[in-house]
C-alpha cells in the first residue's frame, strides 16, 4: 500500500511541476510583451526604460533561468500582482476561494444526488419510456451552455417568481459568520446560527443548480451504464432468483458494486464544477474565484488569470491524488496494477 | 412458404426490387436510425439550410442599428432588438455562419495536430512516444475551459485566438486516440511487408496506416462538434472570442447578461446554442451506443 501511495504521490509531483511549466510558458512564450502593459505609453516608447524593466523582470535572461526565478517566486507565494486589484494575486485567490469552494461543493452534492439518483432509475427501467426522458434530460445537462441556463434561471426563479434570491451569498447587509472555515453554510451552524445557515443555503440554490447541470448529466449517464454493468452479473440474478424483493436486490447487491467506479469520476467532476464557476458565479454575482476570473478575463488581467487556471489545475491535481488512492483502498485490485 | 412470406420486400426470387434496392441505398446506416440520430440529423440540417441561405431569411442587416433599443419581439423583430437596436433574429441567423463553421474548423485543425502527434508517438514508439505522451497527459490536467481562457487571454481577445486557444485544448485527445490505434496497427503483417519492402516509415504511414484510422478519428470529431461550439460560445461570453460587433451566440448571451430585464436579448442565443450542441450529441449518443459492445451486450442483457 505503501508503495501505491509514494507511486502515486511521485506521479502527482510531476504533473504538478508540469502545470507550472505550462502556465509559465503562457506567461513568457506567448506574443505581447509584459513591459507593455507595465509601462505608461510615452515610457514604452522609450528602450532605454523598456530595457531596464526587461532586466528588472529578469527578461533579459534565458528562458530556463526565467523559469527558475518564477518558480522561486511561486514557492514564495508569489504569484504576481493583479493589474485590476493591485493586490498580489495569492490574496486575491484566498479571498475568492472558499466561496467557490461551498458553491462547487453543493452543485457536486445535487449532481451526485440527483444524476446517480436518476442514473440508477433510468437503468432499472433500461430501454423504457422513462429511461429515454432520462436519456435526453441527461443530453441537455451536458448540452446547455450554463452562462445561459444560469440568466434564464435567475430571471425565472428569482426574479418572476421570486422563490430564492440571484445575488452574492448572504442578504445584502448581513453580517456574515465568523470565518472559520470560509464556507457560510458550515460557518454560520458552528455559531449556532440557523437563521442565517438557511438563508446561506437559498442563496446557494439557483447557482449551485445550474452549476451542476452537466454534471448531473454526465453522473446520469456514468451511473446508468455502471448498473446496467452490475445488472447482468450472476450474483445480481441469484439474489433475485432466491426470492429477493426488487429493491433489496438493488440496494444490497447493485448498488454497492455500481458505485464504486462513480467514485472514481468524482474528483474530475470536482474540478470541473471548479472550472464551472468562471462561466456562472458572475450572473449571480458569487464573490469567488470564478467572478474573479471573468473580471480578469474581461480586463485582460493576465496575472490573475494565471493566477486562477495555475490554481485550479493544482486543485484538479490534488483531487485526482485523493480519488487515485480511494479507489486503490476500495478497490484492491488496482493497487498492484 | 415462398420468401416473399419472410420479407415483402422480396420479390419471389428473394432478389430486393429496383425499388427496394433505391430505399435501401438512400436509408440511413441502422445505427443512426433511432428517434434521437433522426432528431439531431433533422436540426443540424435546418441549421445547414439556415446557413446557406441566411441572407434570404434574415429580414435585417445583422449589424445594421436602425431600429428602436430593446423593442419586445413583435411581428417586425421577431427576437425583438438588442441594446443598439439590432434585429437579434437576424443576427442569429448570421450568428450561424459564424458559430457551426468555425467550430468544424477548429475540430479539423485539432484533428490534424493531435493524430500527426498520435501517430509519431505510436508508431516510434520507445523515447518519443513516452515523452510525447506525457505532453498529453500534462494538458489533461487542465480543465477545457480554464486553459482555453488562459491561452485565448495570452494571446489577447479575438476570433481567431480563441480558435487557436481551443485548439490547445482539444487536440490532446486525438493524439491519445490516434496512438493508441496506431499501436494496434503497427505490428500488423501488412505493415511490416510494406516495409520489408522498403517503404519509408512516413510512406508507411501515410499509405498503409491512415486509411485504417480515418473512420473511428472521424467518428470522435463529429461527437466533439458539440463541445467546441459550447466552449467556443464560453470564450466569447467571457470577452475572449468574438469581438464586437460580430454576431456571435456567446457573445450575443453576454450582451444578454447586461440587460437583465430583457430577457429577450440573451434568450434566442442561447436556445440556438443549446439546439446545435444538443443534436451533435443526439448523434454522438447513437453512435456511441451503436460502436461500444459493451452498451450494446448490458442492453441486451436487460432486454431478457
Amino acid at each position: 500500500m505503501l508503495m501505491f501511495v509514494l507511486k502515486r504521490a511521485g506521479a502527482a509531483v510531476l504533473l504538478a511541476i508540469g502545470t507550472i511549466i505550462i502556465a509559465f510558458l503562457l506567461t513568457s512564450i506567448l506574443p505581447g510583451d509584459p513591459t507593455t502593459a507595465m509601462l505608461s505609453e510615452r515610457a514604452a516608447g522609450d528602450p532605454a526604460i523598456v530595457a531596464a524593466l526587461r532586466e528588472k523582470l529578469g527578461l533579459d535572461q534565458p528562458l530556463y533561468v526565467q523559469f527558475f526565478i518564477y518558480l522561486g517566486n511561486l514557492i514564495t507565494g508569489d504569484l504576481g500582482t493583479s493589474t485590476q486589484t493591485s493586490r498580489p494575486v495569492l490574496t486575491d485567490l484566498s479571498q475568492f476561494a472558499p466561496a467557490s469552494a461551498e458553491l462547487a461543493l453543493f452543485a457536486a452534492i445535487i449532481a451526485i444526488v440527483l444524476g446517480v439518483g436518476l442514473g440508477v432509475v433510468a437503468a432499472l427501467r433500461a430501454n423504457g419510456v422513462i429511461d429515454n426522458v432520462l436519456r435526453v434530460v441527461s443530453l441537455g445537462g451536458v448540452s446547455v451552455p450554463v452562462f445561459w441556463l444560469g440568466l434564464i434561471v435567475a430571471a425565472l426563479f428569482s426574479t418572476q417568481l421570486r422563490l430564492f434570491p440571484s445575488s452574492g451569498r448572504l442578504d445584502a447587509g448581513q453580517t456574515p459568520p465568523p470565518a472559520i472555515t470560509g464556507l457560510f453554510t458550515v460557518d454560520s451552524l458552528l455559531a449556532g446560527d440557523p437563521g442565517l445557515f438557511f438563508q446561506a443555503v437559498s442563496h446557494l440554490v439557483l447557482p449551485a443548480f445550474v452549476l451542476s447541470a452537466p454534471m448531473v448529466g454526465l453522473m446520469l449517464r456514468f451511473s446508468r451504464a455502471s448498473v446496467l454493468e452490475v445488472l447482468g452479473n450472476d450474483y445480481v440474478r441469484a439474489a433475485t432468483a432466491k426470492g429477493l424483493p426488487a429493491w433489496t436486490v438493488v440496494r444490497r447487491h447493485v448498488l454497492r458494486g455500481a458505485l464504486v467506479p462513480v467514485i472514481t469520476v468524482l474528483g474530475t467532476a470536482f474540478a470541473s464544477l471548479l472550472a464551472g464557476t468562471v462561466l456562472v458565479e458572475q450572473i449571480f454575482a458569487w464573490p469567488g474565484i470564478g467572478s474573479y476570473a471573468y473580471r480578469s478575463a474581461s480586463n485582460l488581467d493576465l496575472p490573475s488569470i494565471i493566477g486562477v487556471t495555475l490554481f485550479i489545475a493544482l486543485v484538479y491535481v490534488v483531487v485526482n491524488f485523493v480519488t487515485d488512492l480511494l479507489y486503490g483502498i476500495i478497490d484492491p485490485r488496482i493497487r498492484t496494477a | 412458404m415462398t420468401l416473399t412470406d419472410i420479407d415483402p420486400k422480396l420479390d419471389a426470387d428473394g432478389i430486393p426490387s429496383r425499388h427496394n434496392r433505391w430505399v435501401k441505398r438512400l436509408r440511413l446506416p441502422a445505427a443512426w436510425r433511432r428517434p434521437l440520430g433522426i432528431a439531431g440529423l433533422v436540426i443540424i440540417a435546418f441549421w445547414v439550410l439556415v446557413i446557406i441561405f441566411a441572407p434570404l431569411i434574415a429580414p435585417f442587416d445583422p449589424l445594421a442599428q436602425d431600429s428602436a433599443r430593446y423593442l419586445p419581439p413583435s411581428g417586425d423583430h421577431l427576437f425583438g432588438t438588442d441594446g443598439v437596436g439590432r434585429d437579434i433574429f437576424s443576427r442569429v441567423i448570421y450568428g450561424a455562419q459564424i458559430s457551426i463553421p468555425i467550430a468544424l474548423l477548429l475540430v479539423a485543425l485539432s484533428v490534424l495536430v493531435g493524430s500527426t502527434i498520435g501517430a509519431i508517438a505510436g508508431y516510434f514508439g520507445g523515447v518519443v512516444d513516452t515523452v510525447l505522451m506525457r505532453i498529453v497527459d500534462l494538458f489533461f490536467a487542465f480543465p477545457a475551459i480554464i486553459l482555453a481562457m488562459a491561452v485565448a487571454a495570452a494571446l489577447g481577445p479575438s476570433l481567431v485566438n480563441a480558435v487557436l486557444a481551443i485548439v490547445v485544448v482539444f487536440w490532446p485527445t486525438y493524439a491519445r486516440v490516434t496512438r493508441s490505434l496506431v499501436l494496434g496497427l503497427r505490428d500488423s503483417n501488412y505493415i511490416a511487408a510494406s516495409r520489408l519492402l522498403g517503404v519509408s516509415s512516413f510512406r508507411a504511414l501515410i499509405r498503409e496506416v491512415l486509411p485504417n484510422i480515418v473512420g473511428p478519428v472521424l467518428v470522435l470529431a463529429t461527437l466533439e462538434l458539440g463541445n467546441a461550439i459550447l466552449l467556443l460560445s464560453g470564450l466569447s461570453y467571457l470577452g475572449l472570442g468574438a469581438v464586437p460587433p460580430t454576431p456571435e451566440w456567446g457573445a450575443m448571451v453576454s450582451d444578454g447578461a447586461r440587460a437583465f430585464y430583457n430577457y429577450w436579448v440573451a434568450l434566442f442565443p442561447g436556445i440556438a446554442i443549446f439546439s446545435v450542441v444538443i443534436a451533435f450529441n443526439f448523434l454522438g449518443d447513437v453512435l456511441r451506443d451503436a460502436l461500444d459492445p459493451r452498451t450494446a451486450k448490458s442492453v441486451a442483457v436487460v432486454d431478457r
